[in-house]
């Protein structure tokens, strides 16, 4: 078994580019410790290789060729592509793991079809993670990325699908992998409701995903997500697929809905690895 | 298909760091490479956030811009608002403003207008 660690975290660029402009210290430092925690957690589970998957909000893609699922195979990756000072992250290079990235590409095409990258440009989607669970950016990266921003997108049920490709992929190499998948529950970031959050929604889902609730997490429709959860619920998917990866339950270790400011409700949480 | 082509400007603009110098000094002739209506023409060469979000433009390509244009986060966040209450209800996509205007994040002391 070669995956040796899954989990989930937000990835708002808010979280780094308004750390300041938060009201709630004590909120916004607790949410800090808890994603230091879960550094620590990777470190402490060997992984070589940080797969991350992630809800990219147009660095790489746009809607003349959107793929549904890519995977980065790249040497290199670069980031942030926001200005730097807005997201308070330096842009940086970030080493790939390009062998390994497409030994888990081919493998994962055997069930999913997916395109691959080997030029990737980061955004605070991928940048915020990495800023809290590499901090000096030296850690192999795989990013992959869910479309989750330009309708039509992939149902959860090939999400589901996508991350089982994914685990059995990881289970079948040498290298110690974590898995992150990193995405919003409800917001509605980038709207003039940012700070909006649907905090009853978002503890539903989240019951739902340290559960391995596969049928109740499968059953949630677009139509309904925008309703209730925003545009930015759409990337729930990175959650989904974290979980299927994972294949056990959660343990919620942080969720609050007490920072508006960073536009999401604050999650950190991770999974059991099943046999 | 013209919100596309704002859009991929936008998507251009956003991710090319030697497009932004050219666009800063000649908006026109960077802009002239995309099939854009008049009114999106105008919205993007004034900076125009709030048109342009009233216009469907994803909120995500139109937060880099904003950004990109020095624009600090609440102004931004007024900026759209402004422009609903201008130009009407967003007209395409699925960033529209769901809460009529309300705010939800504090603004902190610092960040308040002094007056």
């Amino acid at each position: 078994m070669s995956l040796v660690y899954a989990g989930i975290l937000s990835h708002a660029p808010g979280i780094t580019g308004r750390a300041n402009l938060a009201t709630n210290t004590l909120v916004r430092d607790a949410f800090y410790n808890c994603l230091e925690d879960q550094r620590n957690e990777i470190e402490a589970s060997g992984a070589e290789v940080l797969v991350v998957v992630a809800a990219e909000h147009f660095a790489n893609f746009f809607m003349d060729n959107m793929p549904a699922y890519c995977i980065g195979i790249g040497e290199k990756h670069y980031g942030p592509v926001e200005d730097a000072e807005w997201l308070k992250i330096p842009k940086t290079s970030i080493p790939g793991a390009p062998d390994l990235a497409l030994r888990l590409a081919k493998k994962v095409m055997e069930r999913v079809d997916i395109a691959y990258s080997e030029e990737w440009k980061c955004d605070h989607g991928i940048m915020v993670p990495l800023n809290f669970l590499t901090p000096n950016f030296d850690m192999p990266v795989v990013p992959c990325n869910i479309n989750c921003q330009g309708p039509p997108l992939t149902p959860l049920t090939r999400v589901w699908r996508f991350g089982e490709a994914l685990r059995q992929a990881c289970d079948e190499q040498a290298e110690k992998i974590a898995i992150v998948g990193t995405g919003g529950i409800s917001h509605w970031p980038a709207t003039p409701d940012s700070g909006k959050i649907n905090e009853a929604w978002d503890r539903e889902f989240l019951e739902q995903l340290m559960n391995q609730d596969k049928q109740k997490l499968l059953s949630y429709s677009d139509e309904d997500v925008y309703d209730q959860a925003g545009q930015g619920g759409f990337e729930i998917r990175t959650l989904v697929a974290a979980a299927a990866a994972a294949g056990g339950k959660g343990d919620l270790q942080f969720y609050s809905a007490e920072l508006p400011i960073f536009a999401v409700g604050c999650t950190v949480a991770r999974f059991e690895i099943s046999s | 298909m013209s919100l596309y082509q704002a859009q991929k400007f936008l998507y251009h603009l956003n991710r090319d760091e030697e497009m932004q110098q050219t666009f800063l000094t000649n908006k026109a002739a960077v802009l002239s490479r995309y099939d854009l209506s008049t009114e999106e023409y105008e919205a993007l060469h004034s900076g125009d956030i709030g048109l342009l979000y009233v216009l469907g433009v994803n909120g995500q390509i139109l937060m880099h811009y904003a950004a990109f244009l020095n624009v600090e986060w609440f102004d931004y966040l007024q900026l759209m608002r402004d422009g609903v209450d201008n130009h009407g209800p967003v007209r395409a996509g699925i960033y529209a403003m769901t809460a009529g205007g309300e705010q939800f994040a504090e603004t902190p002391v610092t960040s308040r207008d002094p007056n």
